[in-house]
């Protein structure tokens, strides 16, 4: 039977569906933390819901047979799942890069010495340079001690540390420390990602919106310790949207490198496409992984350039961002068809900014924590 | 101080967190580390399957140029050049690294 003929992106194009480079197993969203920028929906997947281990186990296998390289564990916290050990083993059996992505609460010598040899590179989350701050931004009193304790426990094992610091208007003045934590820890690198503006942290636009001033402090910072540290530690700095010229390639474009499996094996092209109304997603209970990957339509959606409109369809750098972030078009511009509005070229990027400076500009600090048992009103 | 300038008497490997690996489904060998997947030609390939941690980098040349039948000075910029890339990138670690 010859599918190919059926995959078309939203508006009936023809499409062509590639390998998958990267797999997001979002393994739980429980949490013992409530950041409030957490990318996790604000629809949280319960317990009951979970795939199990077996679950995991097959589709690691699907996922390697379909040509994923690495696996991103992560949650919710996924350490906050028991059989963390037997998943990431069946992952490592699979033939996958295992990276386990964790806030490093619920993680224990024992638990990270159980997972010697399964886990090939840990991504520790840091909410702040000292426990004000970070307890505070995790709503969870002790974090960050506990953090720190789980960073030796980690370095004592022999795991490489990647540590992802997650930046905005509360914290980005401290980036210099947050970077010698990270060389005190040596760690090969530090990522430092400006809160993405979806979810719960569209909920905290105003107490945590970096201001432009800011940006261009951590944008010095970050070179100058980029020349400081050469050869000795890698930095990648991940700028808030609305201060670049043009959008990012979210997700390398969509359907074309990675994607994402939430807790009930819901299978997604990025993990706030369920923000988009009228896309269709299947989970791995009901079809094969490489089928939702190759004939999904969620993931046929935009997949290629043909769904573009001007000022996309045109623009030499089309198949370099592919037009941005459908999510972020559909939250601003209310349009997943629309230009990705950070982009300088979008009719909404005064708007866009405006709105993010006044945000900046704000003096609030009240936080809107992430919560499992939040009334669902939306 | 980490030594990351490298030289003929230079030691290096590949740390925990970064290995070599066949890619069965595209048909290539690609060497993976945290975040990032890079496709190897046969050099490359060859390279990094020398690097055992004992070998010094000139060692490393002078088989790799019998191997090829290429001259020295050849094969010493492509593996200094494809090396100093990746130690820049912390995939590949010099021995005063202290092996972690």
């Amino acid at each position: 039977m010859d599918q190919a003929a059926a995959r078309h992106d939203i508006l009936g194009n023809p499409v062509q569906a590639g390998l998958p480079m990267a797999m997001l197993a979002e393994l739980t969203h429980r949490c013992p933390l409530s950041c409030p920028y957490c990318s996790n929906p604000v629809e949280l997947t319960r317990i009951s819901a979970e795939l199990s281990t077996a679950e995991w186990a097959d589709l690691f296998r699907q996922a390697a047979d379909m040509g994923v390289l690495h696996v991103h564990l992560s949650g919710g916290e996924p350490a906050s799942r028991r059989d963390l050990r037997e998943i990431a083993a069946a992952a490592r059996d699979a033939g996958l890069y295992v990276n386990l992505i964790t806030s490093g609460i619920g993680l224990t010598e024992a638990r990270l010495r159980d997972l010697d040899g399964l886990v090939d590179h840990v991504q520790l989350s840091l909410q702040g340079i000292d426990s004000d701050m970070a307890d505070w931004i995790s709503g969870y009193a002790g974090s960050f001690s506990r953090k720190m304790q789980v960073a030796e426990w980690v370095r004592a094992v022999g795991f490489p540390i990647t540590l992802n610091a997650v930046v905005h208007r509360q914290n980005l003045d401290r980036l210099p420390e947050m970077i010698d934590l990270a060389e005190r820890l040596e760690c090969r690198r530090i990522e430092v990602a400006t809160v993405q503006f979806h979810g719960w942290a569209d909920l905290n636009r105003r107490p945590l919106m970096p201001t432009m001033a800011q940006a261009q402090r951590a944008r010095e910072v970050v070179n100058a310790a980029r020349t400081r540290l050469r050869g000795r530690m890698v930095i990648d700095y991940v700028p808030a949207d609305h201060h670049a010229t043009y959008p990012k390639s979210c997700m390398g474009g969509w359907g074309s490198t990675g994607l994402n499996v939430a807790p009930d094996g819901t299978v997604l092209p990025c993990h706030a496409a369920q923000t988009i109304p009228g896309l269709e997603f299947q989970t791995i209970r009901e079809a094969p992984l490489a089928e939702i990957w190759r004939d999904g339509p969620a993931f046929n959606a935009f997949r290629g350039t043909g769904w573009m409109r001007e000022p996309c369809s045109s623009c030499a750098r089309r198949e370099v961002d592919f037009g941005g972030c459908r999510c972020q078009a559909m939250a601003v511009a209310r349009d997943p068809l629309a230009t990705d509005p950070v982009c300088s070229l979008s009719p909404h990027n005064a708007r866009l900014r405006a709105m993010a400076e006044a945000d900046a500009d704000s003096d609030d600090v009240a936080l809107v924590y992430r919560r499992m048992e939040r009334e669902t009103s939306r | 101080m980490i030594e990351h300038r490298i030289s003929n008497a230079s030691v290096a490997h590949l740390p925990r967190g970064v290995r070599l690996h066949d890619d069965r489904v595209r048909g290539i060998r690609v060497l993976l580390a945290p975040e990032r997947a890079i496709q190897l030609d046969a050099v490359g390939d060859a390279i990094l399957s020398e690097l055992d941690g004992r070998r010094s980098i000139g060692d490393v040349i002078l088989l790799l140029s019998q191997r090829y039948a290429a001259p020295v000075e050849q094969i010493e910029a492509d593996v200094r050049d494809f090396l100093q890339g990746l130690v820049d990138r912390r995939m590949v670690f010099l021995s005063a690294d202290g092996g972690a």
